[in-house]
Formats: C-alpha cells, structure tokens, sequence
C-alpha cells in the first residue's frame, strides 16, 4: 500500500482523533477551532438529513453537522454526552457532531496510507488516507471534500 | 539630528509611498493632501526639505513654490517637485518657480533617499 | 495591519473615478465649472502619477493620451463639441476597465480602447496644427520614465582630474540650494582640493546679504566621468556659472587649497532687508499678493488664486479614514449590547420587576442610549448613493449605444445615505433593472415617434430616506409593461395556470418568480442568465422590497424599499411549532386572534380567513416551513396579517406572539447558505438563536405548492425545493 500523496513524507502532522458512528476517525489539528459539549440547536428548514440546526457560538451563527450521517453512517441521537467540533473549512466555520474526542496524534507523512478505493462506496471520497493506531484503523476526514465552501457550490 | 521632510501629494498611494520610503531612510515625515494644506502645514514647523507633487486641488505645486518662496519663514527650504513628466518645458517652469530639483514618478527608493539627502545635507 | 500600497492604489482609484464620473457628468448637463474640469483632469492624472508607480504601463498610456485631451479642454483650447464629450466620457469607462483589468491582474485590454486611443490622439493631434495657444504644457511632454532622471553613470576604473569653476547666482539661493551641499556632494565623488574666491565681497556698508559673493575653484581626482560631476549640478543648470575641465595627468593644480568654509551667503544670510510682500495666508491662496511675491513670473505658471469657487463640492472635507473592519466590530459590539439589555430586562422581569419601576425606567434608559450608539456607529458606514448611480449612468450609455437608442439618465436624491454594504449589494440589482428599462422598457426610436413620444427616452433613478426607510426607483418613460405577454409567458412555463385570474398588480410581480425570464425572450444585453427574481433575491436579502407599477403607454417604476441598516431589524417574536421565530415588523400589517367562524375551510385542505367582510388565505408558517407533521388545526393559531408582493395580504398562522423589538441580524448566508423561506438568523436574550422569517418567499412557497401536506416529509420538500430553485 502506498503512502497518501496529500502529505510530505517526513512532515509532521499533529491529528485530532474522534469517533463517530462508532468508527474512529480523525482530523488535522490545524482545521479545529474549539471543542465543546452539545446543547440544543435550532432546526433549519428545507435543509438535509445531516443539518442537525444552527447553533450561536459567541454570538456567531453556526450551523452543526452530524458526522456520522454526513458519512451515510446514520443518524446520532445527540445527547448531553457528545460533543461538537468546531472547524474552519474555507470561509465557513461549521460545527460537527460526533461521539467522543480521544486524543492528539503526531505522525509522520510517511505513516498515512492512501484510501483505497472501495466499490460502491461514495462516502470514502472524504477520506484522505488512512493511519494504524495500535491496531485500530483511523480514517483521516477530508473536511474540504466533506464540505464544499461557497466557490466550489457556485462552480 | 532628524531630518524633516513636508511631502505634499492629492494622490493618498504616492504620499503613503514617500512616507513609507523616507520614514524608513530615517527622516521625519509630515505629510499634506493638497497645496493649500501644504502651505498650511509649512508655517507650523521648520523643514528641511519640502517634496511636492504638482497637479493638486485648491492650490497646485507652483502655488505652493510660490508660496513658500515668497514668504519670509525658511523660504530657502530645498523644494523638490515629484513628477510624472519630466519634458524641458516642465524643469525650466519649475525652475522658474523657485523648484530645487525634480523628481519623477516612479521614482526607485534608493535614488529618492539619495536625493533628500544631498539636497537636506543629511549624512 | 497596515493596508498594502496595491490595496490602497486601487482604492484611491475607485474615488478617483467617482470624481470623474461626477465631473462628467456636469459636463454632460452642461453644469461645470472651471473647477469641474480641473478635477477631471487632475483625477485621470492622479490615476496615471500612482499607476506609473506601479509599472501598470497600459494604465499610464492610456490616462496619458486622455489627460493630455483633457488638458486642452481645461487651458480652452479645445472647445468639446457632443462628439469630443462622448469620446472623454467613453474613455473614462475604458480608463475604469483597465483600473479593473490590473486590480484582477488581467492584462487584456478593453476592446473599445484602440478606437479611443485613436480619437484621443486626433484631438490632442490637432493642437499641433493649430496655433499653440500656450506654452508647451507639463502634460503634452510625456516621456514614460525607467527611473530618476539624475541617474549615476557606473564607471569603470579610470582615474581621472577635473579643473572645476563654479560661482553661484543669487537664484541658486532662491532655489534652495546650498553651495555647502554640493561641494559635499562632490566631495563624495573623490579627492577634492577647492579654494573658496572671497574677493567679490564688498566692503560692509555696500554688502547685501542678498546677493551671493563667493566663488569656488576646485580640483576632483578619483573613478569620475565628467557626467557625474555635470549630474552633481543638474539641478542648479541656469543658476550659476560652471565650467568643468578635464586635466591632463601631469598638468599642475591651478591653484593652493583654501580650506575656508564656504558657507557664508547661505544660510546665514539674514536679516532680510529686501521688503517682501507679505505671503497669502494659508486659508486664502487666491489673495493677490500671492502673485506679487512671485520672484520670477512665468507666463505660462497658473495664477495661484486657482482655489475653488465656493460651493464647489470637490473641494476637500476633512474626513478620517477608517478600517472598515473596525466599524464592523464595534457595530457587531452595540448588537451585543442591545441583546445584552433584552437579557436584563427578561431576568427583571422574571425576578418580578415592576414595568414602570425605577429599575425599567433605567433600563430603559439604557436602551435608548444603545440606540443612539448605534446611530451613530451606522451613520459612520452611511455612504451617499451618488456613485452607484453614477456607475448607474455608465451602464444606460453602454446599453443604449448597443441597442441604437437615445437614453438620457436623470437622478433625484443621489446625496441620499445608504448603508455601505447596502450600496455596494445593491450595484448588480440595480445594473440589472437599469438596462432592463433601456432594453425592454425605452420602445425604439421609431415606436417612440409613432407613439408621439421624442426620440430620447428617459431613466429615471431617485433615492429618498422614506419613514424610516431608504426608498429607491428605477423608472423609465417606455412602453410599460405588456401584461398579456408575461402572463402567456408565465402559462408557457407552468408558472400559473392557464385559467389563473390574476389582477395587474399580480401579473407584474409574475416577473419575479423564479424561472419566468429564462432563455426564450432573452436579449443579449439583459439576458446573462439572470432574471429579476435574481434581482428581488438580492434585495429581499437585505432586508427589502422590490414592487412593481407599470402604465401602458407611460412606462414601468420598480420600486425598492430597503432598512437603513443591515444590522438590525425591528421584528414580531412569535412561536411557531414550539421554536422562536421572528417576523419582520414591516411586513406586519395586523395580528388577529379570531373568532371559530372567522377561519373557513376551503377545498381540501386550504383554509381562509375573514377580515371584515373579505376573505384572506391562511399559510401555516410550520407547515410551509418543515417544522410540523401535525394536520394544521386554524382553530388553535393566532394569525398575522401580511402585506405581500401583490396587492393582496395574506395570513400566516402561528402558535403565539410573545414580544415586539429589535433584533440583531446574523447572516446565515457565511456558514451555511440561504434558506428557503428564511431571511436571516438572530441570536436571543437566552442565547437561542431564532430564524428571521422572509415573509415574502414565505407566501411564493405557499403559492407553488397548494397543498402545503406537501412539506410533510422534510427530504422530499428539500427535493422539491432543489428543482424549483
């Protein structure tokens, strides 16, 4: 299997791992802006399945995004004990829902595998690669592909 | 000592050009937004060089030479007209009005500051 | 953070080209002044001065060859004539372009600008033939410079002597050079041995410290070429006698160094007896004296006196210039405070506060001065819609001239303030109904002679503040509007029904449904795949409205009701389907708590409601919205009567109405994207964020799908949505 070509492979990246739908994931520390518990949003209308609603984040507007259904992984039923991630991707700050945190990881380029392409599978096109963690498979969000900014909506 | 210049220009971008490059060469930099405020501004304090451009309203840059020359406050200052042309028929007006020298626009920074600093006798 | 000089550039020429929009304008109307072409004229210079700084090249020769046009028009030397006037103001339009084409860093050039080039040349060229009215100008001289025109000529090593005689004339003092300086200067180029001639002075009773006396002779060994020494003294040519001598290697000093400094009729050469008028006070340029104490008068040197006649707009007002994200802060900061008072004042409240106790009265206190803060913090962003409409004014020319017709642009009220971001958003709804009355409103020449009308057609834009509110008309003395085309037109695409019967107000406002002008009736000017739905999109997002009033025969007004501000808005907070909704209280014509018989059914599942004798459809806001799956139950609502598009109000049906006040708006538009049926988002007293209705789309969605059950299921309305956007 080949390294994934998105990263050097002596760069040090510094990765933040979660889980959502029961799978563990994670994302690059330099996109998170803050972590903090859920608390209630208000429902937009018309909006897809994985918009959970909008919430104020220090008197920002943010809409908040379960992860687990953006990666058709089903819906979560949020309670006091999940938690938001705040991430800037492009111009927009966007919070995601997932299950838990765990902890900060420090790899080497070299380390994060490609994705491999997977028949039938739609969802992985927002993996960027993937890192083995003491057995475990993390899968590395591409928050970019995840969510696309206001230029790649007007192209 | 600090040398200070009285930069005159209607332009906001060449002023901040000039402030920028002679604040940067260590001058001390005041700068006016049209003839009349140029006047103004040079009864306020001593300068040791004025940098003027010439197309300004209320007052244009042989208004202000006039001025500066025909008044009895340091009206020995060098006076050095920013430019965008340089034809004979422009030297020999601004000569004529009193100018010490002329530079024109754009002008590299180097050769700016070399300028200032023969005609403020500046080190 | 400083701004960059590129930004600032670009900046400045955008006001630049205000001003010269304005003055062209005035020359248009034939109302300017001397002042007005000055300005002109100075502001296509100034673009070039700072252009060149840049390297823009294509710039700098273009503004060249126009100012130099200009140039003749400002000395009277050339007299503009209709078709010399389209020329400068047609230019000014290419001028912008390139300004525009190098802020993006394009470098194409406008396809206009080879055809302007050639007429600016020919009316610039003509002065050639003429007699030359005056002296060869600064501007009519333009050689593009590589650098300073005292350059220093590298040298390769040769040693060289130069016998060097200089006495200074007494206008090399008035000039404000030094002999101290050059010398220095000289010095700085190799050895240099000088003797300092005093004989001339005279003996003290006949001195005058006027008049200079010294005389240097100097010897300057070193790496020099005669032309750095010649370049020492360029700027003193014509202020003194100077002779510059190469010496032979072996030719002896011609004279013993004197080492006396030579500073002596410089600077200390004061008291100054020579009575000298007095200098102009700085307030007042024009005074005479100004030109008595000329010591040398040019003939072709301007009177100084060119101050700007009074009343002159131009003429510069102090202004501060501020970081635009530093008022938006502090506006982001005053609606902070206002929401931080609606907190107090609900824990008050809850505590048990007595509405008219001491502690409301000072909250209320409190609130009017956040008010007045925030007054003033908008009056700051407040901007007049002059240049809009002068952008406005380009527009009807290019659209004209590309449809043969004869549009003449007429503005009221263009000192109107608008908040910035209001003007600037409102630049393309704008430009799009602007040529829309040239192309589809303004008839042609021949229908107009047919219709008794004269050949020039008229566009009329006005700005007024309006109780509260900016008001905005586009109006134009064309054809009006033909009805039974939109209506066929709005049938041919499903829009409404065939057997629709629609009043006229109705079948005007046709023309905002998303999907009516789509590419069969498209022209190429208004077309660009853009219909005026776009156009009440883009106002309704700030708040406003956009109406419709059209006369057969008279012509068509498009009137655009906007907030002064975008920051809050004052609105109804009602309930809808257990969520915290606000309604915009301009829109609010009345709220009814009616009676059971007042709310009838009609059809399967549409109901009315009867107001005075008049039957009004009711929309349920949760179902309209998603947020409900209950079967709508009128009797349980509290309805609000709106104003709508049309003429006809209609009522939206919420669970209850708890408050009325201001409320701070947040885009949802950064972070997420619009959303049917919802203008904006505002954050509570609790921290709860609360959708701001539109109530406008509100009642097009109601109208697009009869059968509001139809929302029911949230992914498929979404769907549904999707296919009608």
């Amino acid at each position: 299997m080949s390294t994934s070509p998105r990263w050097d492979e002596s760069e040090i990246i510094e990765f933040v791992s979660l889980v959502a739908g029961g799978q563990s994931y994670c994302l690059e520390i330099t996109q998170i802006r803050e972590i903090r518990r859920w608390s209630s949003v208000t429902p937009l209308p018309y909006s897809e399945r994985s918009v959970l609603g909008v919430m104020n984040l220090r008197g920002a507007v943010i809409p908040i995004i379960d992860l687990s259904e953006k990666l058709s992984l089903g819906p979560t039923d949020p309670t006091e004990r999940h938690v938001i991630i705040v991430v800037a991707n492009k111009d927009r700050t966007i919070g995601l829902l997932v299950d838990s945190v765990s902890e900060i990881l420090t790899v080497k380029g070299e380390a994060i595998r490609e994705t491999p392409n997977v028949k039938g599978e739609s969802s992985i096109k927002a993996i960027s690669g993937l890192l083995s963690i003491e057995e475990e498979m993390s899968r590395v969000i591409d928050l970019g592909a995840l969510l696309p900014g206001h230029q790649d909506e007007a192209a | 000592m600090t040398v200070a210049i009285l930069a005159i220009d209607d332009s906001r971008t060449i002023r901040e050009m000039v402030s920028r490059t002679l604040t940067g060469a260590g001058f001390d930099v005041t700068t006016a937004n049209d003839g009349a405020e140029g006047v103004e501004a040079f009864a306020t304090r001593r300068f040791d060089a004025v940098v003027t451009d010439i197309n300004m309203p209320r007052l244009d840059g042989f208004g202000v030479i006039e001025a500066i020359r025909g008044g009895d406050t340091n009206r020995r200052v060098p006076i050095l007209v920013l430019t965008t042309e340089s034809g004979p028929a422009l030297k020999d007006r601004a000569r004529k009005a009193g100018a010490t020298g002329w530079i024109v626009k754009p002008f590299e920074d180097r050769a700016f500051v070399d300028v200032l600093n023969r005609v403020t006798g500046r080190d | 953070m400083s701004e960059s000089l590129r930004d600032m550039f670009f900046a400045e020429c955008e006001d630049l080209l205000d001003a010269l929009s304005e003055g062209l304008a005035r020359m248009g109307e034939g109302t300017q002044d001397g002042e007005t072409v000055n300005a002109i004229f100075r502001a296509v210079h100034s673009i070039k001065g700072a252009a060149g700084a840049f390297g823009l090249e294509a710039i700098v020769g273009f503004a060249h060859s126009y100012e130099t046009v200009l140039d003749r028009v400002r000395s009277g030397e050339l007299e503009p004539d209709a078709e010399t006037l389209r020329t400068i103001i047609r230019s000014s339009d290419v001028l912008s372009d390139l300004v525009d084409a190098a802020r993006n860093d394009r470098d194409d050039t406008p396809e206009a600008m080879g055809p302007l080039l050639e007429a600016l040349t020919a009316l610039s060229a003509a002065s050639a033939h003429a007699a030359p009215a005056r002296p060869a100008g600064e501007a009519a001289v333009f050689e593009p410079m590589a650098a300073m025109p005292i350059a220093i000529l590298p040298i390769e090593g040769q040693e060289a002597r130069f016998a060097i005689d200089f006495t200074p004339e007494r206008s090399l003092f008035d000039n404000g050079h030094d002999p101290a300086r050059l010398l220095k200067a000289l010095g700085a180029l190799g050895r240099l041995d000088l003797l300092c001639d005093t004989a001339a002075i005279p003996v003290l009773g006949t001195f005058d410290p006027e008049e200079p006396f010294l005389s240097w002779r100097m010897v300057l060994e070193g790496d020099i070429a005669e032309g750095e020494i010649r370049n020492v003294f360029s700027f003193v040519e014509g202020l003194c006698r100077l002779s510059v001598i190469r010496l032979d290697d072996d030719a002896p000093a011609p004279f013993d160094v004197c080492a006396e400094a030579p500073r002596i009729a410089a600077e200390e050469a004061k008291p100054d007896p020579v009575p000298v008028p007095p200098m102009p006070g700085p307030d007042d340029p024009g005074e005479p004296g100004a030109t008595a104490a000329r010591s040398t008068p040019s003939a072709s040197a301007p009177p100084p006196s060119a101050a700007p006649p009074a009343g002159a707009n131009s003429a510069a007002r102090p202004t501060l210039r501020v970081d635009p994200e530093r008022v938006d802060r502090l506006i982001n900061t005053v609606g902070e405070l206002i929401i931080n008072q609606a907190v107090i004042s609900q824990r008050l409240a809850a505590l048990g506060a007595e509405p008219n106790s001491e502690i409301m009265g000072d909250l209320d206190d409190y609130r009017h001065l956040a008010r007045d803060i925030q007054e003033g913090v908008m009056a700051i962003r407040a901007q007049p819609v002059k240049p809009l409409f002068q952008r406005m004014g380009r527009i009807i020319r290019e659209a004209s001239e590309a449809l043969g017709k004869d549009v003449v642009m007429v503005t009221e009220g263009e000192g109107t303030e608008v908040d910035k971001t209001v003007v600037e958003r409102l630049a393309d709804p704008l430009t799009h109904m602007v040529r829309n009355a040239v192309d589809h409103g303004i008839e042609s020449i021949a229908d107009r002679r047919a219709a008794g009308k004269p050949d020039q057609g008229t566009v009329r834009l006005l700005a007024a503040h309006r109780s509260g509110h900016v008001h905005i008309e586009i109006s134009d003395d064309g054809g009006g509007l033909h009805r039974e085309r939109i209506f066929q037109t709005a049938v041919d695409k499903g829009l409404i029904p065939p057997d629709a019967k629609l009043t006229e107000s109705e079948i005007d406002n046709l023309l905002f449904l998303p999907g009516f002008s789509t590419a069969s009736k498209i022209s190429k000017l208004s077309g660009r795949g853009v219909g005026m739905d776009v156009v009440k999109t883009a106002i309704t997002s700030l708040g406003g409205r956009v109406t419709i009033a059209s006369r057969p025969g008279a012509g068509s007004t498009f009137s655009i009701t906007l907030p002064l501000t975008l920051a809050v808005l004052d609105g109804m907070i009602v309930t809808v389907a257990g969520q915290t909704m606000v309604l915009p209280l301009h829109s609010i014509l009345e709220t009814i708590r009616p009676n059971t018989r007042d709310v009838r059914p009609l059809g399967a599942e549409g109901h009315v409601l009867s107001i005075r004798g008049s039957y009004v459809p009711i929309i349920s806001l949760a179902h309209v919205l998603g947020l409900s799956d209950e079967p709508f139950d009128p009797q349980s609502c509290i309805f609000v009567l709106i104003r709508t598009e049309g003429s006809s109000p209609v009522s939206l049906a919420v669970d209850s109405i708890s408050d009325q006040r201001q409320v701070v708006i947040k885009s949802l538009e950064g972070n997420y994207g619009t959303i049917p049926g919802i203008s904006a988002a505002t954050i509570l007293g609790d921290g709860k964020i609360a959708l701001i209705v539109d109530t406008d789309t509100v009642v097009v969605l109601a109208a697009q799908n009869p059968s509001i059950q139809m929302f029911r299921n949230k992914d498929e309305s979404h769907e549904h949505l999707a296919a009608l956007g």
